[in-house]
């Protein structure tokens, strides 16, 4: 039974650097959840502290991780795709 | 409580549910090959992928279970949201373009890409059903819930509806279907819950929630001889009953007994009235002491005082997104907590009301014991749920099949991104659903699932229909992914690659069919087992078996190279067969088989901490253990 890729795509030079780049980035999310599960776990009565316009630490931390997640796709995104048409695309600017 | 159908819900969730069955015999036309069935032919654009992503996501557990939980536990319902989210950064930096480049129909063909190893296609298709179906029991359990308010059906019939629906579709039609609906779906269910929220908004706080809602009694009371006397002289008292530090007193009104608990204020006693369940030893039951159809089992979910601009007020106006939570923050919430206690030969269910400060429910702990007094055990089950929910995602076999079709890993990523944007902003809105619902007299004490579709219906039978339509949308296009997810496991990696069943290109179309037909009714049984389970309670295990069984292989085969057959295989093999066993034998199994939860193997319910890295750690050894006795194709 073949189980390869159901499509050959042409080689991806941005491949190595996407890696890196996704391992950075989920390193980094993953710093900032862990820090939210810490508090909880060992602090919860910090949750209650205000932060702004009434909302406290709780809600500010939980939007702010799923709004962090968002920004940080974008990025992750913008920068793949800059590095695809630098490094898959050949001289006479046909993308491999 | 008593649901009564409306003929507009139920010809709007007519109008749904066909809608859905066309959209699945328009393309099963168009579907002949096993690349069509199993992965639309690779040929979704990314941006219709990504919201068939959130369609997937957003099953039964996020809409139905987490607002549930959030309506009952506050902020730790929330919890299950972030969690949820998390995971997709998981799926999207480490996962999402490896898995389209390795794989071709199912997560077993991105695992097996290097090896072509048995061992791998045994553990993998296994694990893939076993997940798969830990996810199906949910939403079944969902759309037996979402039926009878809105059809006025029992639970069953509710699950055995959408089994068969979704047998149907996807035993005509698979993942190209299934998609489309995801996609519709799942745009509907995001632009109908923005309009619940603003509709909460609009409407603003209140301490009687509408007129219809029951007006909870207080009756002054006094002690004598170590014995309660009610003040007011048409009460009573005809039993009484202690459970844990609460003390509850059964009183007779024009032949009506119900339960009280009694409170003491220092300043004198009093007693609040409860809702109670009673099953009586002759098999009847009771509903606050008569039968269920006298109505007088009444939806819970008010404020007791609401504080807003530093002064109690009966009621706000309309609020804003942030003034919404703050007013929350400064007023007390009465929420509705269960009991059980023994009545000679009857079983009382009673729920209480219990007065919670509003910056309680806005942080964590009323669920999650990690508050002050809680022990190292049930911290490491909120730690261990959390590290399931972050790992779960990218390991799901219903997601992971999701990226094979789109043309390219680009368009994986791509729309990996659209997923977490809908998302995200989705589970924003849970908390203001959640909370709304906690706070609009519209609970079912006896399931917290439908609390989302029932904070709809006090806006207006409209709403609530369209909701509850999305809603169950939302579980026929979930179990109809998870079926094709299952069905392929069967096929494709257990009768084709590991039996070696040969089998013609439409004879794996056909294969996966009879599979779906046989899962489905597999799913149908446990969703009416399950019945009553939190749905988004056991979506967490589902997760908790994706992430010790799956997660731990794909990240390995990606970034180690030592990584054998035999490692990937003892792997998932360990990871699945002890998340299994762990939930199979936790507290809440235990109070499921009718067990006391004190006595269960396993002291917490969330076996992530405990099987990921044992999964990890197995794979390692073994891995170095055949790192030279292996090679492609011999295990």
């Amino acid at each position: 039974m073949d189980h390869g890729p159901a499509v050959q795509y042409g080689p991806d030079n941005a491949a190595g650097f996407k890696t890196r780049l996704g391992l950075i980035l989920f390193f980094f999310y993953a710093f900032v959840y862990g820090v939210f599960v810490f508090i909880n776990t060992v602090n919860p009565v910090m949750m209650e502290q205000e932060i702004f316009a009434g909302l406290n630490l709780a809600i500010v931390y939980g939007f702010g991780l799923i709004l962090f997640a968002v920004i940080l796709g974008v990025i992750y995104n913008y920068v793949c795709t800059r590095k695809e048409l630098e490094l898959n695309t050949d001289k006479e600017g046909e993308n491999i | 409580m008593i649901y009564a159908a409306s003929p507009l819900a139920i010809v709007i969730f007519t109008i749904f549910v066909l809608a859905v069955l066309g959209i699945s015999f328009y393309f099963a036309r168009q579907t002949s090959s096993s690349k069509g069935y199993y992965t639309a032919g690779g040929t979704i654009s990314w941006p219709v992928n990504g919201i068939a992503f959130a369609g997937d996501y957003l099953s039964a557990a996020s809409f139905l279970g987490i607002c549930g939980m959030i309506a009952t536990a506050g902020y730790d319902g929330f919890l299950y949201s972030i969690g949820y989210l998390a995971g997709w950064v998981v799926a999207l930096f480490v996962v999402a373009e490896p898995m389209k480049r390795l794989g071709k129909y199912t997560f077993t063909d991105a695992l097996d890409s290097k090896f072509n190893s048995k061992g791998i296609q045994l553990a993998a298709g296994i694990s893939s059903l076993v997940v798969s179906i830990f996810y199906l029991i949910p939403q079944m359990v969902g759309a037996g819930a979402l039926v009878t308010p809105l059809l006025g059906l029992p639970h069953y019939a509710g699950v055995i509806m959408v089994g068969t629906i979704v047998i149907i579709i996807v035993a005509t039609a698979g993942m190209k279907s299934t998609t489309y609906v995801q996609f519709l779906k799942g745009g509907l269910l995001i632009l109908f819950s923005t309009i619940l929220v603003f509709s909460i908004l609009s409407k603003g706080l209140s301490r009687k929630p509408s007129d219809e809602y029951h007006e909870f009694a207080t009756v002054k009371a006094e002690i004598s001889s170590g014995r309660v006397i009610s003040s007011d002289p048409s009460y009573t008292v005809v039993g009484q009953q202690r459970s844990g530090d609460l003390d509850f007193i059964k009183m007779r009104k024009n032949g009506v007994d119900r339960w009280w608990l009694v409170k003491d204020s220092g300043k004198g006693v009093y007693m609040q009235e409860c809702l109670s369940r009673t099953k009586k030893a002759d098999g009847s039951v009771l509903y606050n002491g008569e039968a269920k159809e006298a109505g007088k089992f009444f939806p819970v979910g008010h404020m007791s005082s609401i504080t807003s601009g530093g002064r109690e007020v009966d009621s706000t106006g309309p609020l804003g997104p942030f003034s919404f939570f703050s007013v929350i923050k400064d007023s007390r919430i009465v929420r509705f907590p269960e009991t059980v206690i023994s009545d000679n030969a009857d079983k009382v269910t009673v729920w209480y009301q219990n007065e919670t400060e509003g910056k309680k429910i806005l942080r964590p702990g009323l669920k999650f014991k990690i508050d002050k007094g809680a022990s190292t055990t049930s911290k490491l089950n909120f730690v261990s749920l959390m590290l399931s929910l972050f790992f779960g995602t990218a390991a799901l076999p219903h997601v992971l099949i999701r990226y094979y079709t789109v043309p390219s890993p680009a368009d994986a990523r791509k729309s990996t991104i659209v997923a977490i944007a809908a998302i995200g902003f989705f589970y924003v809105l849970t908390l203001y659903m959640g909370i709304g619902a906690m706070v609009n007299g519209v609970l079912d004490v006896e399931s917290s699932n439908m609390a989302a579709p029932l904070l709809a219906k006090t806006f207006g039978i409209f709403l609530f229909a369209v909701i509850s339509a999305i809603a169950f949308a939302t579980v026929l296009g979930t179990v109809s992914g998870l079926i094709v997810a299952a069905s392929g496991a069967v096929a494709r990696d257990l009768m084709s690659s590991f039996m070696g069943i040969k089998l013609s290109d439409k004879g794996m179309v056909k294969a996966g069919k009879i599979s779906a037909v046989v899962v489905g009714g597999i799913a149908i049984l446990l969703g009416i087992l399950f019945r009553g389970m939190n749905v988004s309670f056991l979506v967490g295990l589902a997760f908790a078996i994706a992430a010790s069984a799956n997660l731990p292989a794909i990240i390995m085969i990606l970034f180690w190279k030592k990584t054998t057959a035999a490692g990937v295989t003892a792997s998932i093999t360990t990871g699945m067969v002890s998340a299994l066993g762990i939930i199979l034998l936790s507290p809440s199994m235990y109070a499921k088989y009718g067990f006391n939860p004190a006595d269960a193997v396993f002291p917490i319910d969330n076996p992530g901490i405990i099987s990921i890295p044992l999964s990890f750690f197995v794979l390692i050894a073994v891995s170095l253990l055949t790192a030279k006795k292996t090679l492609p194709g011999k295990v």
